[in-house]
């Protein structure tokens, strides 16, 4: 790959992919899409399958984990990857989407007598009280930068757990309980039931690839470029005409959105949720999902959300010698992350761009 | 079809001419503080007065001149003389301390930057300060994107108005990269352009925000005598499209070559103010700045 090559003309499998004829793309799509929706029969196929599945936990579940921690990443993605903002309080706006379900739908809920909802109801308004949580917490601090920002973004996170855990409103331990299912049936069934996760991660897988299009739209576009901008030079983007802090705010609430899509999904699959679900911890695993993926870039940011979900699921249930395995799952995960950050300091798929940045600051820190 | 402005022949003859035909306000005097003679529909930018005090530092002080429609101006003074401070508070980074700046009869002193790049002054770096990992069209996009429209609703959901604002954005920085001479770089990436190149993105970066007034500081820094012929030729062109230019510049022989007036800073005052002849020729001038006669050239 010549440096002086264009994003078109670059190598590599994006390379491959980007130079193929449309219907060419559109059938892999297509493919690995039927393929995408196909995975809670992973564990027929022969040989390998076994090897995938998960073994402590319910494997449609296991994936069902995975498509909320993916929607997580792709959130968290934005604001860190594209905007350039450091969050970590993340884990918040997740907290707000299945609060805000609970509140309307749990029969709990003070004001259940008043809303009575359904789950499907629900959704639209826990979303934009997340996106309103997005903005109220970006709207006095992201005129704050770097470190700052990370600091103050870590208290709203501990501000909605703690107050979740201290306000008879929102029940802390005992939390929300017979929070409804999704709608619908087949045969006199109900689609979303209680023993089968399949159709929760197809939910899930759903609405990732909507956010998947609409993240892409809205990164190949004046959106993106102004994000873009504003994380390689601020004060030059300003000086360009770029509203950063308008777009700085857009990501926040953007992300918020996705994170709280999280929430509501988990909120109807688990039917019950409390203050101990939503620790910063969370975050923090989130957040080195994105970065270990490849921050900047949705295929990254996606495989990082399923490898912090797929590991602690898949070392369940498993055992070396005498030791449970599922025990040290964070000292596994742990190495794991040091591993790959490493041998691959820029993320396991990286946003060619992010990349570039990164040997910027190297070269910065040790010139050749 | 390279010019990014559209402006009729006589318009063009009309404001090349003005700057020659009108008097210079103070006649290049030394000591000249008022230059508010000039008639009001003429001036684009006012600096009214302006004095900025960074603590105890008089940056600037109590300066005043006026940039007119159409004319190539330069700003110019020894290093640390103000110019740069000057320039910033004309494109809002720094709040006078006192004194107003006026930009079409409107005061720009405490708007944002965006505001005021929206409103028509548009500024490129003494360092070149591009988006170093988007390519050179995207890096004039952003540029063309400071009059659009679209929204992150029309964004997402590829409403019309994302279409058409694309395309055109597109198109018109195509041509302004065409315009400044490098259409061929436009799909790669600026930190891989050669930095002769990367001065002239930074320009047409700039021009993609439809500026009335386009600020340079010190665009010929680096170059060699070549360069500065093409960045010459490329100032004027620029202002034979319409645009007012002002230019900071340490070259002399660049300044006098191009401007049509010239102000001239020393420890944050105005020394003296006209046309290049007229300021070569002043003796404050030559004392402060060009310093013993031999250097003059």
């Amino acid at each position: 790959m010549s440096e002086k090559a264009s994003f078109r003309t670059s190598g590599g499998v994006r390379g491959w992919f980007g130079r193929q004829p449309w219907y060419v793309r559109a059938v892999l799509i297509l493919f690995f899409t039927v393929l995408a929706y196909l995975l809670p029969y992973a564990g027929d196929v022969p040989l390998i399958g076994p090897q995938i599945i998960t073994e402590g936990i319910d494997w449609p579940s296991a994936l069902f984990n995975m498509s909320y921690y993916v929607l997580l990443a792709l959130g968290l993605n934005v604001v860190v990857g594209y905007a350039g903002l450091l969050d970590l309080g993340y884990v918040g706006f997740f907290a707000v989407g299945a609060y805000g379900t609970a509140l309307l739908t749990s029969p709990d809920s003070v004001i259940y007598a008043d809303t009575g909802w359904k789950w499907l109801m629900a959704v639209p308004a826990a979303l934009v009280l997340t996106m309103l949580a997005g903005v109220i917490l970006g709207w006095p601090t992201l005129r704050l930068r770097g470190d700052y920002l990370a600091i103050v973004t870590l208290g709203f996170a501990e501000i909605i757990r703690i107050v979740a855990t201290s306000t008879t409103t929102l029940r802390g331990d005992r939390g929300f309980a017979s929070i409804p299912h999704p709608p619908g049936s087949w045969n006199g069934e109900p689609i979303f039931g209680v023993t089968d996760a399949i159709p929760y991660f197809w939910l899930g897988l759903t609405v990732i690839i909507l956010v998947i299009l609409g993240v892409r739209n809205l990164d190949r576009s004046r959106v993106g470029r102004s994000w873009l901008a504003i994380r390689e030079d601020e004060e030059a983007a300003e000086v360009m005409g770029v509203r950063t802090f308008k777009y700085k705010l857009w990501a926040f609430a953007i992300g918020a959105f996705i994170g709280g899509l999280g929430g509501v999904l988990f909120a109807g699959e688990q039917s019950f949720i409390n203050s101990q679900t939503f620790v910063l911890q969370f975050s923090i695993l989130v957040l080195a999902g994105v970065v270990m993926g490849g921050s900047g870039n949705m295929a990254g940011a996606i495989l990082g959300g399923v490898l912090i979900s797929y590991i602690p699921d898949r070392l369940r249930g498993l055992s070396f010698g005498d030791t449970d395995l599922y025990e040290y799952r964070f000292a596994i995960f742990g190495a794991a992350i040091i591993l790959i950050m490493v041998l691959r300091p820029q993320g396991l798929i990286p946003s060619r761009r992010r990349a570039m940045e990164l040997k910027d600051r190297e070269k910065e820190v040790a010139p050749l | 079809m390279s010019e990014p402005h559209q402006k009729t022949p006589e318009e063009l003859d009309r404001e090349n001419a003005r700057p020659v035909d009108q008097p210079a306000p103070t006649g290049g005097s030394a000591s000249a503080p008022a230059t508010r003679s000039v008639s009001g529909d003429d001036v684009l930018l006012e600096v009214d007065h302006v004095t900025l005090r960074f603590g105890g530092v008089v940056a600037l002080n109590d300066v005043s001149f006026s940039l007119r429609k159409g004319e190539i101006f330069g700003l110019i003074g020894p290093n640390g003389a103000g110019k740069t401070t000057c320039f910033n508070a004309m494109t809002g980074v720094y709040r006078p301390t006192e004194g107003a700046i006026r930009f079409q009869g409107e005061s720009i002193v405490g708007k944002k930057k965006h505001q005021i790049t929206r409103g028509g002054i548009a500024r490129t770096f003494q360092n070149v300060r591009l988006f170093p990992e988007m390519t050179a069209l995207e890096n004039v996009m952003v540029g063309a994107d400071a009059h659009h429209k679209t929204s992150v609703i029309s964004a997402l959901f590829r409403l019309p108005r994302f279409w058409r604002e694309e395309k055109s954005g597109r198109e018109r920085s195509l041509e302004l990269l065409r315009f400044v001479g490098i259409a061929h770089r436009a799909g790669d990436v600026s930190r891989n352009l050669s930095y002769g190149e990367q001065r002239r993105l930074e320009i047409a970066r700039a021009l993609a925000t439809n500026p009335t007034l386009l600020c340079l500081d010190e665009p010929a820094a680096g170059f060699n005598p070549a360069e500065k012929e093409d960045l010459l030729q490329l100032i004027r062109r620029i202002r034979d499209t319409g645009v007012t230019v002002l230019l900071i510049e340490h070259d002399m022989r660049l300044v006098m070559g191009v401007t049509d007036r010239i102000v001239v800073l020393e420890f944050g005052k105005k020394i003296a103010e006209g046309t290049p002849a007229e300021v070569r020729d002043n003796p404050a001038v030559i004392a402060a700045y060009l310093g013993v006669p031999t250097d003059a050239a």
